[in-house]
């Protein structure tokens, strides 16, 4: 039991810096990659809705693939081929040099546009939920198209959209997890080092889920949260 | 009046086209159409450019024997899954607190926790435990990576499975259970004729996803080194440091995904029939 307290302690013989700094990565990340997802995802559902059928199909090709890849191999396809790109374009250039691809940035892009193609489709049945006689009410009392969308149809639209939101939110908190497979030192990769490291495989993964739970827990409590303040602005239906 | 006189006019001449303007819309459509176009053929290019007959020999074999084990992993675990999901499910429901507690505790961990976190849990975490499941006779079993990610991922989607059971049975009013005690027929029964058929209708496309979910996510076994179509596709690159391994890997990923979603949406069109009008 001591020496089990001895690798779990901050010092030098412990692990728990080491894997603190992990969950702060693995933190920074979901945080980093959430924005950039919602963004290319309201973007998406945007194209999805459009009159204009060659946005819709574009629009359409996004989703199939992000929906239908690995995840693991998307990354891969980011990490490996962005590397290749670049070091083919820049022989074009006559430059020739090894490019090494950060981990944090294929991560981003990789699992951003996973969390895209999914959020797409929360947008979307998130827009359709919302009756035409919305937008009608709105125009038909004076209100410009800005401020149609600003004070009439997002705060309905977040409502509805928020808890598809929070359940994407907690995918790719999990998904995170994949990037310690190209490098990055997150949660896993760190636990994974140690367990390597201290022949303690079962104590050092188990600390691993524990962590992810305490992640997915704390971020239950702050979405409920959240939610409970969008919904008090809202009618009582 | 004008409506008679545009009907009379409207016989003669066909309809006129509506005038094709460059609207924003279409030119920003047709702009991202020409993106993926772009794309579509440089693959196709780079395809074409690195197209090696001894490559493709060497390799599609094991391509093949990859996809056969990925496929056998998800069938399995998925089907193993939905036996051990029907105990959790009713535990979800129990009026036994310790019962409810112990299966929200189980969902609650393996969807909580990433795949990835509990296939290492159970492959190498197991392993510590080896003189105790030697002394019990497990060990062969716990030894094996494939049988390490069976385990693995039975457990975790029989939490994903127990919950959309639980949901779909849910979704069914608490009036088709008094009427069908009122016939006289037993919880069992009722559960079999009533409930079930009309639960599954329901449970059907959850179904689909959680399968689609669990084959996108059984590429990560390929990191406890079983060769799946994941594992074989990361031994061809790292022999051959040619890209397009992973390219033809992403096809056939796609194509199962798709073949599986056509699939559900035609069972699920052909079972719902009688809801359309």
């Amino acid at each position: 039991m001591d020496g089990v307290l001895t690798l779990l302690s901050f010092g030098p013989q412990g692990w728990s810096d080491e894997i603190a700094a992990g969950l702060l990565v693995t933190v920074s990340l979901a945080l980093a990659t959430l924005p950039f997802g919602l963004a290319v995802g309201y973007g998406v559902a945007l194209g999805k809705l459009s009159g204009e059928p060659s946005l819709r199909l574009a629009a359409n090709i996004f989703t199939t693939i992000f929906r239908g890849l690995p995840e693991l191999l998307t990354l891969f396809l980011v990490f490996y081929g962005a590397q290749i790109s670049i070091q083919r374009l820049l022989a074009l250039a006559g430059v020739s040099a090894g490019i090494e691809i950060n981990a944090f940035a294929a991560g981003m892009v990789a699992l951003g546009a996973v969390f895209a193609a999914y959020a797409s489709e929360v947008f979307v049945s998130a827009f359709r939920a919302i009756p035409p006689g919305q937008y009608e009410g709105a125009y038909a009392v004076g209100l410009s198209r800005w401020q149609t969308m600003r004070l009439v149809i997002m705060p309905q639209f977040i409502r509805i959209a928020l808890p598809g939101l929070s359940n994407l939110w907690l995918i790719l908190l999990k998904e995170t997890a994949l990037v310690s497979v190209i490098g990055l030192s997150d949660v896993l990769r760190q636990t994974s080092i140690a367990a390597r490291v201290t022949k303690e495989a079962f104590l050092f993964f188990g600390i691993a889920c524990l962590l992810y739970l305490v992640l997915a827990l704390l971020s239950s409590v702050v979405l409920s949260a959240i939610e409970r303040r969008v919904s008090r602005a809202g009618a009582m239906r | 009046m004008s409506q008679s006189h545009g009907t009379t006019e409207t016989r003669a001449l066909p309809p006129a086209q509506p005038v094709r303007r460059w609207t924003p819309a279409k030119l920003l459509g047709v702009t991202l159409l020409g993106v993926w176009f772009l794309l579509a053929l440089g693959v196709l290019l780079f395809l074409v450019n690195s197209w090696n007959p001894e490559l493709f020999r060497r390799y599609a074999p094991e391509y093949l024997s990859g996809l056969w084990i990925t496929l056998q992993l998800v069938g399995l675990s998925f089907l193993v899954g939905g036996v051990l999901s029907i105990p959790i499910a009713i535990g979800r429901r129990s009026t036994n607190r310790i019962v409810a507690a112990f299966s929200y505790g189980y969902v609650y961990f393996f969807r909580g926790t990433p795949l990835l976190a509990q296939t290492f849990l159970v492959y190498y975490g197991l392993g510590s435990f080896r003189p105790q499941f030697e002394a019990v006779g497990l060990w062969w079993f716990f030894r094996e990576a494939w049988y390490c990610a069976l385990f693995a991922f039975s457990l975790n989607t029989s939490a994903y499975q127990a919950e959309i059971l639980r949901g779909a049975v849910d979704t069914i009013r608490y009036g088709q259970w008094e009427a069908a005690a009122a016939l006289g027929l037993s919880r069992l029964q009722t559960l079999r004729k009533i409930i079930l058929p009309q639960a599954l209708l329901v449970a059907l496309r959850p179904y689909g996803n959680e399968l689609i979910l669990l084959l996108k996510g059984s590429a990560i076994v390929a990191i406890i080194t079983v060769y799946d179509l994941m594992g074989e596709t990361r031994r061809a690159y790292a022999r051959t440091f040619d890209f397009q391994t992973y390219i033809w890997a992403a096809f056939i990923y796609l194509s199962v995904v798709e073949v599986l979603r056509i699939a559900t949406d035609r069972i699920e069109r052909r079972l719902t029939r009688h809801l359309h009008r």
